[in-house]
Parts: structure tokens; sequence; C-alpha cells
């Protein structure tokens, strides 16, 4: 496929590996904030091919994994209900609530469905206006166009019996949010090439300096992350702190524009819980005042609902970068992708998840390596 | 999550909102909004994620990686003949 498969050449990616390891004199530690890099490193072995001492941390970027337990808790409320059709991307089906998921709602005869794009879920509603017809919006601000086309459109046509259940998180915010914190062990970023195809770079400016930290917009190719590591790790060793764009066929300094003007239009920016981490200021999305008629959580009366998650699971820890999915005592026993404890093993761009498809045989062989910090 | 896949535009039909296309990706077609693309034609290639093209691929641009790479091998040839 044009655009991917070149990408993908064993060649380019060993030439770019010796070229990360002929700069590399010291240990360094990165991050990248979404699910596809963590889940394109490890299936790739992309950290396998780095020079030891340098660490790749992998962000709270995999927007299923962070929706709070609460909301995962209204969804299923609402899809029991007969007279909702409630829709969905696929992944959040078997993120587990208090007590149930929404596939155990489907299986005890929920209406539950899985759509491909928000507008299909709109197009349900149509085409069924004795029902409820809820769409579960989820995402980072790649998705939230989408998101916000869809409400959009349901108030042009007047579908009266649609709405969305929202959990929008953006980026930026998480980024701050981890380099704030007095156990922050991250040095440089990759910052995701998706979230930026919409929403341009240049909020990154502002925390590249005032952090001191180099910021490497990716994309999710194995060459465009090598190219990605390499460009953070050069900026590391000549000592500057800069943003720089590796995935400029896509990406513009910009962004978006037409996309960020309906996302103002149809949404606000809000404090929002993230699972694993807690509530960071001004770091989601909510519905503007005009569309809140098209807000589940007020149609169906479950805004004040609050629960709280596992004890047991570190993912807070990991999604912050403090821990890896190994250290974690209950991986590969009591956590498994079938029964997740919480955050990080729940979608298949978990961390945990990712490190347990591709990684935990060898895992096993071997005990958890603790990195000297 | 924000997957986004890269496609070839075969048609275009409807304006504005209601602008859409037939997007081929390596054969599978699907149909993808592009009112979030007005300036993408038939022919060229869009990143599509849930449905909605959310950028157009710029060919130049692409090509970047490599010609880092080669910029790369011949700093280090240079460096060899010093």
């Amino acid at each position: 496929m044009k655009f991917v498969s070149e990408y993908r050449d064993p060649v380019a990616a060993r030439e770019f590996a010796a070229a990360i390891h002929k700069i590399t004199t010291r240990p360094w530690t990165l991050m990248e904030v979404c699910g596809g890099q963590t889940h394109a490193i490890v299936k790739f072995g992309i950290d396998e091919l780095l020079p030891q001492g340098v660490t790749l941390l992998h962000g709270p970027g995999c927007p299923v994994c962070v929706t709070p337990i609460e909301l995962v808790d209204k969804a299923v409320q609402i899809g029991s209900r007969p007279d909702v059709i409630f829709c969905s991307f696929g992944d959040m089906l078997r993120v587990p609530g208090t007590q149930h998921d929404l596939f155990q709602v489907k299986a005890t005869g929920g209406d539950v469905r899985i759509v491909y794009s928000p507008l299909d879920a709109l197009k349900l509603a149509a085409q069924n206006p004795q029902k409820q017809v809820v769409f579960f919006a989820v995402g980072f601000e790649t998705t939230a166009p989408a998101n916000a086309m869809a409400v959009h459109q349901a108030k042009r046509q007047n579908v009266e019996n649609f709405s969305i259940l929202v959990s929008h998180v953006l980026v930026p915010p998480a980024i701050g949010a981890i380099l704030s914190s007095p156990e922050n062990r991250v040095q440089a970023f990759l910052a995701a090439g998706h979230v930026c195809t919409v929403v341009g770079f240049e909020e990154y400016f502002a925390i590249a300096e005032k952090y001191r930290v180099p910021i490497v917009v990716t994309g999710f190719e194995p060459l465009d992350i090598l190219q990605g590591v390499y460009l953070a790790i050069k900026q590391l060793e000549e000592g500057r702190a800069e943003v720089e764009n590796q995935y400029s066929r896509s990406v513009r300094r910009q962004g978006n524009r037409p996309a960020q003007e309906l996302v103002t239009q149809v949404f606000r920016v809000i404090p929002r819980k993230w699972r694993g981490v807690g509530e960071i200021p001004q770091s989601g999305l909510g519905l503007a005042p005009e569309y809140a008629t098209y807000d589940a959580e007020l149609r169906f009366g479950v805004a004040a609902y609050t629960a709280e998650e596992d004890a047991e699971c570190i993912s807070g820890l990991v999604l912050r970068g403090v821990k890896k999915p190994q250290e974690c005592a209950a991986f590969a026993s009591r956590c498994t992708p079938e029964h997740p404890l919480g955050a990080t093993m729940v979608s298949n761009e978990g961390a945990c998840a990712a490190y347990y498809q591709y990684r935990r045989r060898e895992l096993k062989q071997k005990p958890p390596v603790v990195e000297a910090h | 999550m924000c997957l986004a896949v890269p496609g070839k535009i075969l048609s275009i039909t409807g304006t504005d909102e209601l602008r859409l296309a037939r997007v081929s990706f390596g054969g599978t077609v699907k149909e993808v909004s592009l009112v979030y693309t007005p300036e993408a034609r038939v022919g060229e290639y869009v990143m599509v994620h849930v449905g909605f093209a959310i950028s157009t691929v710029d060919e130049d641009e692409a090509a970047q990686v490599f010609e880092y790479l080669r910029q790369m091998g011949e700093v280090g040839e240079l460096e060899r003949l010093k």
C-alpha cells in the first residue's frame, strides 16, 4: 500500500538504527503519547533496535484506556435501557466498568452496536425515530472533528433522537501534567502525528521552551518512529529543545483549520478525569451550551454519577512513565486483555496490552527489568 | 484509536458538508467525507480517520524520510574521507 509499505523497509530501518547508535553518547528517556505509536514500537520491536541506554516510555496516548471508569458505567447504564440503540467504536465494548462492560450489556439483550464512524450512528437515528440513538464519543483531538460534525448535522437536520456520551481528551495538557510532576523522567517527546494533523503543533512551542524538552511530531510507521527518535536524540545530544515535524507529509504547522473551526463551535474545553491519572484541568472537551440538548449525560440524567477504580492496578504509574508494564505483579496473571484490571490492559493500544501481545513469553523468561533512574 | 489510513481518491460527489469521495485503500473502496479537506482532488491521497479525510498527503514531503537518510549517508561518507 502506497505511503505505508515503503515506511516499513527493513534496510532503511537498520540504517536509521545505526545512525541513532552513532549519535548517542548517553542514556536518554523518551516518551510517545499515542497508542498507535506504542503498538507499532512493540509490534515491530523498534525499542530493541535502540542503544541500551535509550528508553521509550509509553504515555497516556490511548483514549480508550484513559476513559474514566464512571463514564464506562454511564455507558452501561444508558446502553441497558430498552429504548436505546447504543453505538460505539469496537474497542470500547471490552473496557470494564465497576461491574459490567458493554459486551455484557449486549449479551443480556441491550442493543449495543459497533460503528465505524459517528455519522453511521446519526444515520441509525434517522432510520429509527422511535428509538434514542447514543454514540460513545471517545477520542483525542484527531476524532473530535468527526464527532463535532455528527452533532452539527443532527442539529441541522433536526434529528432529535440522537445524542453523544462525550469522553474527549486533549494531548498537550497531559504532556504538561507529566512534565510538571516531581517524579518525571521524560527528557523528550514524540508528539502524535494524527493529533497534530488536526490541531497543528504551535501549542508545543511554549511547552518545549518552558520545560526545555525536545518535541518531535512523529508518524506511525517504523521509519517514521525511528526518524522521530533520531531527531529527538540529536536535539538532546546537542542541548537543543525545539519543536520539529517529522511527519510533514500529513502535518502542517497550523493543522486543519476547517476541522478546528467546527470543533470550537460544537465543543468547549473543560477539566477531564483521566483513568489511572486523575483530573487534569482544561484537558478535555464537553459540548458547548448551544449543543447541550445532544449531551447524553443530561438527556439520561447520569451526569452526577461518580465511581472509583480498582486499587491494585498501577496503570497510572505506567501512563506517567514511572513503571513499565512487566513491573506490575498482576501483569499477565490476574490482569490480561480478557480480564483487564485497568486502563492500559483494556485496549490493544494500551502499553500493558501491547506488551502482553508481543512480549509476554520473553518477559516471563527474564526477571523484571529494574531500570537505573 | 487515532489510526488514519492513506487512501487514493477515485471520485468525488456533492459539495460543502456533503462532499463525499470514494477512496481506495489498496483496493478496498470506502465512502469518505471530504468536508475537512476542501482542497482534495481526484487522484490525490488523503489520510482517513473514522470516515473523514483529515489531510491530503503531500507527495514531496513524503519523500523526506528517505532524502534525510540519503543525506546522512553522504555526510558519513565525507567524514570517512577526512
